[in-house]
């Protein structure tokens, strides 16, 4: 689904991104790195929002940012987003910022509140439709995020950080609700986050640090590879040694 | 995508920008109150002083009420127009704006909406004023608000890229706050809103100059004019390239990060 091919990026002359390359099928894959390891900006250039100072990205097997017709919109088609900085508008209520988002996707608003309604119900969020996003609190907020990016039935899911700000029983419901969507509807999600506890030994992670890639792989089969016996071990092994060892 | 789905995109934005507009309730009593100063308080005091001799569209002596009228509606337009690309500073700098970005719709038809729904939201600002300068005699023919209408939006449209090509180059909200009135109070000074242009002639020859070329003379005596249900194609034949000129320049130089990627730069 996602295919990216030596990816570079340079805030000025800064490197944020070095030579960057992996490949995401569907399923629920962990982008793993500290703070400043480049996670965001990797979704930023995903998203096209940026473009990359050197490498490639192909979605289902077609280049990005090709300036082909179309190519950048067949893309944003598939794609959901959560970003980490929240971008709902405060002044409007739930069910107007999620109809505002669909009709950006080209649905209309009756089917974009169609789709939504069940997505309300699992995150609980069904009786704050008609509340202004202001009135909300953050995890809330995120949770109506979430609900947005989904919307149009996206086939690749990318979340930044999404559950920053939520309490543990909000993050657990977050998470197994987006693993949930990850395998009944076979959607690529690529879940950006700095929290080891966020990961399961089954996930396929990507160890971003310092803008490379330092591992990717199953986690279980990583700590057996490096004799650690789990993530975070093996994460300071690989920050301690600068070792890069990509698929 | 099928063009349905255009159809709701645009549908979208303008919902949107109506409500938000609706809830920002000063902002359209603030919109009202400054043109409704001018008219009522400036224009009466100066009424004896600045009579104003058969000019077209007039075909008779007119109070310096009905003169200001089409500046002033103008100058509703400006405002609007500006506000509208202050919002979307601010969207850039909140990230809101990257949920625009991740439409599968092209960016020029995204911001071509915007620019409508701002042009409509400006319309019903000025038939707004409109009605209500009726109370301070100035009367307009039924038709005439008819004949206008075309002309405000077209005005609209140029006046809202202008101030999104301001947008494109100021990277923070509290810069741009400022250059907007850099920008809006020498357009509205130096052109023909508040005195016919031969006055200034008069006066002074350079600024004269300035005056008959400032673009907004042009969106003044073209709405002057279509209020009266007649056409400036002096003004319109001006404003045409110009106009086109400042849309295509406003999509093309539309960078939605600016802001965002100097931040992180740093």
């Amino acid at each position: 689904m996602i295919n990216v091919q030596d990816l570079s990026f340079l805030y000025g002359q800064k490197k944020a991104l070095d030579r960057l390359s992996f490949e995401l099928t569907a399923g629920f894959n962990v982008l793993l790195g500290p703070n400043g390891a480049g996670k965001s900006t990797l979704i930023s250039l995903l998203t096209s929002l940026y473009r990359p100072s050197s490498g490639q990205i192909l979605i289902n097997g077609h280049p990005l940012n090709s300036g082909l017709a179309g190519a950048t919109a067949n893309a944003m088609k598939v794609f959901g987003v959560v970003f980490q900085q929240s971008t709902l508008d405060l002044d409007l209520s739930v069910k107007q910022n999620l109809v505002y988002h669909g009709a950006l996707h080209g649905i209309s608003a009756k089917k974009t509140l169609a789709n939504a309604t069940q997505m309300l119900e699992k995150l609980e969020l069904s009786d704050r439709l008609n509340d202004k996003v202001r009135a909300l609190n953050g995890g809330h907020r995120r949770r109506v995020e979430i609900v947005r990016a989904l919307i149009h039935q996206p086939k690749i899911l990318l979340l930044d950080e999404a559950s920053v700000g939520l309490d543990p029983a909000s993050r657990s419901l977050l998470i197994s609700h987006i693993r949930a969507i990850a395998l009944s509807d076979k959607v690529c999600v690529l879940w950006a986050t700095h929290l080891f506890d966020e990961i399961n030994d089954d996930d396929q992670v990507l160890i971003l640090n310092q803008g490379q890639l330092q591992i990717s792989g199953q986690v279980a089969a990583l700590c057996h590879q490096h004799q650690v016996s789990n993530l975070s071990q093996l994460f300071n092994q690989l920050a301690a040694s600068g070792v890069n060892d990509a698929f | 995508m099928p063009f349905n789905a255009y159809l709701i995109c645009f549908s979208g934005i303008l919902q949107r920008e109506l409500l938000r507009f609706c809830q920002q309730r000063t902002r359209l009593l603030s919109a009202l109150i400054r043109p409704l100063l001018w008219l009522v308080v400036f224009a009466a005091g100066f009424r004896a002083a600045l009579g104003v001799a058969i000019m077209e569209p007039y075909g008779t002596y007119i109070t310096y009420q009905t003169y200001i009228t089409p500046g002033l509606c103008a100058m509703i337009i400006l405002f609007n127009g500006m506000q509208s690309s202050l919002s979307m500073v601010y969207d850039r700098e909140m990230g809101s704006m990257k949920v625009l970005l991740m439409s599968p719709i092209p960016r020029w038809f995204l911001l071509m909406s915007k620019l409508t729904a701002t042009a409509i939201l400006s319309l019903i600002q000025v038939v707004i004023f409109l009605l209500l300068a009726k109370f301070v005699e100035v009367d307009i023919e039924p038709l005439g608000y008819l004949s206008a209408i075309p002309a405000i939006f077209f005005i609209a449209l140029f006046l809202g890229a202008l101030g999104l090509m301001l947008s494109n180059l100021i990277k923070q909200l509290e810069n741009f706050a400022g250059v907007m009135n850099f920008v809006i109070f020498p357009l509205f000074f130096l052109s023909s809103a508040l005195y016919p242009l031969w006055k200034m002639q008069e006066a002074s020859l350079w600024l004269y100059w300035l005056c008959q070329y400032n673009p907004f003379t042009f969106c003044v005596e073209l709405l002057r004019f279509a209020l009266y249900q007649q056409v400036n194609f002096d003004a319109l034949l001006w404003l045409t390239p110009t106009a086109t000129l400042v849309i295509i320049i406003a999509l093309l130089s539309f960078s939605p990060l600016k802001g965002a990627k100097l931040k992180r730069g740093n």
